[in-house]
């Protein structure tokens, strides 16, 4: 498998190549009133500066192999890609979040190597040789199977609402078991604390892990 | 995010010669990707160096403490010695950032990451840091979380690290080699005051490389502890802080080494405190004069005037935490 891809811009059937982040966004918007670049976001290219537009021309790119969920890919990244991004926009392993994507958040932990991680800041080209296991490589069973112990905490204990934050919130958990942050309920507070849940689930998010814990 | 070349190196000779030529070294890469995704940071080239053989805690000759530039974050704060012989490393660490970001974090990345200034990070905004000349809107605008110390009309902007605050507070040397050689600067000499450059924040030279931190022995025992006061419980960085460590033999105060975060363009030696406690006894009356002197020189913004009261009290809370109260 061999695939070009860009960072944070992979094309979508429905979007440009490349989506402005808010800030840049907002600050384009607010200083030409909005409609032009508006209509950009959803027809033409992102609104790239002189310098930035002739240097994508030419898109230094590497070439990775990685295991993802026990299964090997070689794939030719664009070396702005995150691993958030290869996992999302060329894997479809959409279950990690992007949420901040500025390591704020937490929303696209998942394991490098076996320790839990933002895929938002790691970029996919100096991944030659990594394990990575995302949410959607967490259960014994796979897909159809039995859910990993913290996965079915999680709905015993209804440790969620919206749920965008649960599959980063479940793979830094496994992390946190894993390392044996999990003496009480303030210290998995604590060393949770990587994870933001917008709908305040805390209480249950924290019972989940503590449950987990106590059954292994 | 700006395009770049990527390489990843093998031994140190290797980077040497990527970093002569511009190269910019990524070891964790969580400073660095991120402000490059804000197009704060557009290095051209970057140098990967995590491969380097610079992963090790050692005890030096001296009995001090050498941390590799490569440790990461969690590691360092793991380490059975950095945890025995100076907690108050161990305790910055963990009481920064998150678990994850810890994971990915080196400590020679964490004493080169830059401020949270968001003015800095807004790349629409004046800034002399990010483009020099350009101005400060932090002066003028919301500046609550700025620094009251080491200020200059260039810049205001915290030095962000806890764990340097550590560091300084225990007289850290950073070892360095470059192009040129090696060579070692004292903490102090490290971390540049904003001064009319503020864009320069390191006293580093083109192509040098952090190989280590050090630690120098101190007399024994010394207790030492780190205390951070800021707006959430977690994962937030500093309004104040205080990095404290004592070495009290027959009751009297022998040794005292104080440094404080969140209050100055770079962590923030406290002398003048730490000369008031020397040759005293631990009363809970010396730990409040003491820190009566923790603000001496701050020059407090339209927003930050509250931290000379918080830093303080956050210098005398942990004075007698360590110090304890007799």
């Amino acid at each position: 498998m061999s695939t070009e891809l860009t960072e944070s811009d992979v094309p979508s059937p429905t979007g440009p190549a490349s989506a402005p982040s808010r800030r840049t966004f907002i600050a384009t918007t607010t200083a030409v009133g909005g409609i032009a670049v508006a209509g950009g976001l959803v027809a033409g290219p992102p609104p790239l500066g002189v310098e930035e537009a002739a240097a994508a021309e030419a898109t230094p790119s590497g070439r990775v192999s990685l295991t993802v969920n026990g299964k090997r890919h070689t794939i030719t990244v664009d070396n702005r890609t995150s691993l958030l991004d290869l996992l999302r926009e060329h894997l479809g392993l959409t279950g990690s979040k992007k949420g901040c994507n500025a390591g704020a958040c937490g929303a696209c932990t998942v394991l490098v190597d076996g320790r839990r991680v933002n895929s938002c800041l790691t970029l996919a080209v100096r991944l030659e040789g990594a394990e990575v296991t995302t949410v959607e490589g967490l259960a014994p069973g796979g897909e159809d199977g039995e859910l990993h112990p913290l996965q079915a905490a999680f709905v015993e204990q209804d440790a969620f609402q919206c749920g965008y934050c649960t599959p980063g919130q479940i793979m830094s958990g496994v992390g946190c078991i894993q390392e044996g942050h999990t003496g009480s309920a303030e210290e998995i507070r604590e060393w949770m604390s990587g994870n933001i849940c917008r709908c305040g689930c805390y209480v249950k998010i924290v019972r989940a892990v503590e449950q987990t814990a106590r059954g292994k | 995010m700006y395009p770049f070349t990527f390489t990843k190196v093998s031994d140190t000779r290797e980077a040497l010669n990527a970093g002569r030529r511009g190269g910019r070294y990524i070891a964790g890469g969580t400073t660095l990707v991120d402000l490059m995704r804000e197009t704060v940071e557009r290095p051209e080239s970057l140098v990967d160096i995590s491969d380097l053989p610079l992963r090790e805690v050692t005890v030096t000759e001296r009995g001090g403490l050498r941390i590799g530039a490569l440790v990461r974050m969690a590691e360092a704060a793991a380490h059975t010695k950095v945890r025995t012989t100076y907690p108050v490393v161990s305790e910055a660490l963990e009481l920064s950032a998150s678990a994850q970001l810890r994971n990915m974090a080196t400590i020679g990345g964490n004493i080169m990451q830059r401020t949270r200034c968001t003015y800095f990070r807004d790349v629409t905004a004046a800034c002399n840091k990010r483009e020099p000349g350009s101005g400060c809107a932090a002066r003028e605008g919301y500046n609550r979380t700025h620094a009251i110390l080491g200020t200059s009309d260039a810049c205001v902007a915290t030095h962000p690290s806890d764990a340097a605050v550590a560091f300084a507070a225990l007289e850290a040397t950073v070892n360095l080699m470059g192009p040129d050689g090696e060579r070692s600067l004292p903490f102090a000499d490290f971390l540049l005051r904003p001064g009319s450059t503020p864009d320069r924040e390191q006293a580093l030279r083109r192509g040098e490389l952090i190989t280590s931190v050090e630690i120098p022995a101190h007399p024994r025992p010394l207790k030492s502890g780190y205390l951070k006061v800021r707006d959430r419980q977690s994962y937030e960085f500093a309004l104040t802080s205080a990095a404290v460590a004592l070495h009290i033999r027959g009751g009297v105060i022998r040794e005292a080494k104080i440094a404080t975060g969140g209050v100055g363009t770079v962590p923030w030696k406290l002398p003048t405190v730490e000369q008031h406690l020397v040759g005293e006894r631990p009363s809970a009356r010396l730990w409040a004069q003491a820190a009566e002197r923790a603000a001496d020189g701050a020059r407090p913004l339209a927003h930050n005037r509250f931290k000379i009261a918080l830093l303080k009290r956050t210098v005398e809370r942990q004075l007698r935490t360590v110090g304890g109260t007799k």
